[in-house]
């Protein structure tokens, strides 16, 4: 049985019952039932994902068996050779990077990895990135600049690793950094927000001409949990500061903060890869054919003032007269 | 991992910083317990006569120690519209009203023109009483108009830097402003004007990852908290305690991550001496011109608030 959710619960109840069916000897009957509860399932599966709260959005975009960037990568391209290190101190794991081909064009691949069992998680710290992930990044992104390469970049972390050797070797700086080249960047970069957009970690890598989010992942200033821990000095009122912080795809295409949002299957992209992968595909030819008639300079100046005019409608002069000419 | 047990709390009312000058006649060093004439310390620009313990100063302060004398404010209307509507045990538009009534500003940074040693540079101040100097869509908006300006006018650019981060009521808006600015200082980059960042006590988060470290000289002032996640986020995720000193200016600078440490009674030098090595010969002759002329015009009283600010 798949790993479910705690507001799954109907579902499961349902799983259970086709499980303990499945076990019994086969009859046309029996096969027929079965049919109808999996039927079942599914309409349960969507009417739960067609109203799920911000939390539990949270919890999905953090589901282990959610897709991550090399699911796609492995689905959506071909002759993927994963490029290694920053070239000044190491390799991140928690974030990959490489060439492949999409379609046939050349493009270059970054993300980042939390990993799916506890080996895994450790070897990829959890998709925590160190400042040599983003060093990494911004090397291939340079590499792909230098021969006109378009870059595809997955977002999926939940924050830049808060430990003694991030500051020590500067993941701010690496960050910032990040965030000032990339919007120099000339070639097409396409952001998918596939997880977590967990906070600084996540723009770090971020800055595109198409940033799309799939419906259920999440993009945050703070996890939740620390935002209540600070805010409601209680982490238990997660629920609510996932609430208060707008972080869903819907939100943030409402803030004006993302360029679209890709569908996923009804119960999410961890219940059907292929799907989910297929509707990815779709959204990521179409931005890729979107930029590609645009000169360098024109993604630059579009890509600016996308992210120049990020906030301005939450400002306000107090007084007329303070207000600057039109 | 660790996050949610971050029990640091940025929202301070100003009264409650310690190492905020407090009123009254004496003040207590709380570096070397030296009891302080307030007069002396004032004179001192806030610095310990003693041991050079750095008080926090506030954004309006800063701007007097840096300016050679009255300057230009911009865009000091501009107020956050709570685009959230963000409630947590209390409403944020409240803490927004809080903080204007405490610190007579709108949102936690200043920006200005004026002239520093005769360079006339875009500065911007932040102001750390305001929501713990918090980067939400003001404070984006505000300092990326002053690099903008900056670029337009051929301007260096001095950001002071004093923030727990990304201002958390605002949420991925706040989180944007990180990108926002830093696409500005791109293209300041590529005018090649000037960047100047002054760390101070303390800058960290969202902050220290976008402007705050993309100086082109980056002075921090001595024994600044400086880092980008907070030091018990770190605890918590390390479970031990951080060494000594560990985050403080002097760290940074042996970890080759800033470029200097400067007393603050030594700060508007430094900073002028960076200013006049990236201003090209010509501009630093206009420069001087232009300083002559409003010396000469010195008397004229500027009223900052009277002054139409420009174009955004
Ligand atoms: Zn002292």
């Amino acid at each position: 049985m798949p790993e479910l959710l705690e507001f799954e619960e109907p579902v499961g109840v349902l799983l259970k019952e086709i499980e303990a069916l499945s076990m019994l000897p086969k009859t046309p009957e029996r096969e027929r039932s079965i049919e109808s509860l999996r039927r079942r399932a599914d309409e349960i599966r969507g009417e739960i994902y067609a109203t799920l709260t911000p939390w539990q959005r949270v919890l999905v975009a953090r589901h282990p068996n959610r897709p991550n960037t090399l699911d796609y990568v492995e689905r959506l391209f071909t002759n993927f050779d994963e490029l290694h290190g920053d070239r000044r101190f190491a390799d991140d794991h928690a974030i990959v990077t490489g060439i492949a081909e999409y379609k046939g064009q050349a493009v270059a691949i970054v993300g980042h990895q939390k990993g799916r069992d506890t080996k895994q998680k450790i070897f990829r710290n959890f998709g925590y990135a160190r400042p040599e992930g983003y060093r990494k990044a911004l090397r291939v992104l340079q590499f792909a600049q230098k021969f006109s390469r378009p870059v595809v970049v997955f977002i999926d972390t939940p924050a830049a690793y808060p430990g003694m050797e991030s500051e020590e070797r500067g993941v701010a700086e690496a960050i910032a950094v990040n965030l000032r080249e990339m919007m120099m960047i000339e070639v097409p970069i396409v952001v998918i927000v596939c997880g977590e957009g967990g906070s600084g970690g996540a723009l770090g890598i971020a800055i595109g001409d198409r940033v799309l989010m799939q419906e259920f992942s999440v993009y945050s200033v703070i996890p939740p949990e620390g935002c209540a821990a600070i805010l409601w000095r209680d982490a238990n009122r997660k629920v609510e500061a996932a609430d208060a912080l707008k972080i869903t795809a819907t939100d943030m295409l409402a803030l004006g903060l993302i360029d679209g949002i890709i569908p996923e299957p009804s119960g999410g992209a961890h219940n059907d890869y292929d799907a989910a992968t297929a509707l990815v595909d779709q959204a990521l030819s179409q931005a890729l054919a979107d930029m590609a008639p645009l000169t360098g300079e024109e993604r630059l100046e579009a890509r600016y003032m996308k992210f120049r005019r990020m906030g301005e409608e939450g400002t306000a002069f107090t007084d007329t007269a303070a207000a600057p000419e039109a | 991992m660790a996050w949610f047990k971050k029990v640091r709390k940025p929202i301070e009312s100003p009264s409650d910083k310690p190492s905020r000058v407090p009123e009254g006649l004496w003040v207590k060093c709380p570096s070397c317990a030296e009891i302080l004439y307030n007069k002396d310390l004032v004179a001192s620009l806030n610095v310990c006569t003693k041991c050079a313990h750095h008080f926090r100063v506030g954004a309006t302060e800063r701007l007097r120690m840096l300016f050679d004398k009255a300057w230009e404010e911009y865009d000091e209307g501009l107020q956050s519209t709570d685009p959230l509507k963000f409630i947590d045990t209390k409403p944020y538009r409240k803490r927004l009203d809080a903080s204007i009534a405490a610190t007579g500003l709108n949102d936690a940074v200043i920006c200005a023109t004026g002239h520093i040693n005769g360079i006339e540079t875009s500065v911007a101040s932040m102001e750390y009483g305001f929501i713990g100097g918090s980067m939400g869509v003001v404070v984006g908006e505000k300092i990326t108009r002053a690099i903008e300006r900056a670029i337009d006018r051929r301007l260096p650019v001095v950001i002071v830097s004093s923030s727990g981060g990304a201002r958390m009521m605002e949420g991925a808006l706040s989180l944007m402003q990180m990108a926002k600015i830093s696409a500005a200082l791109a293209r300041l980059d590529r005018a090649k004007l000037p960047y100047i960042s002054v760390l101070t006590d303390p800058t960290t988060g969202g902050v220290t990852a976008s402007f705050a470290m993309l100086g082109d000289v980056i002075i921090a002032e001595p024994k600044a908290l400086i880092g980008f996640a907070g030091p018990r986020v770190i605890e918590q995720t390390i479970r031990q305690k951080l060494p000594e000193g560990f985050q403080r200016s002097e760290f940074l600078l042996e970890r080759g991550m800033i470029d200097l440490i400067v007393d603050r009674r030594e700060m508007k030098d430094a900073v002028a001496r960076v200013l006049r090595f990236g201003t090209p010969a010509r501009e630093a002759r206009a420069a001087a011109v232009a300083a002559a002329s409003i010396a000469a015009a010195a008397a004229l009283p500027v009223s900052v608030a009277e002054l139409a600010p420009p174009k955004p």
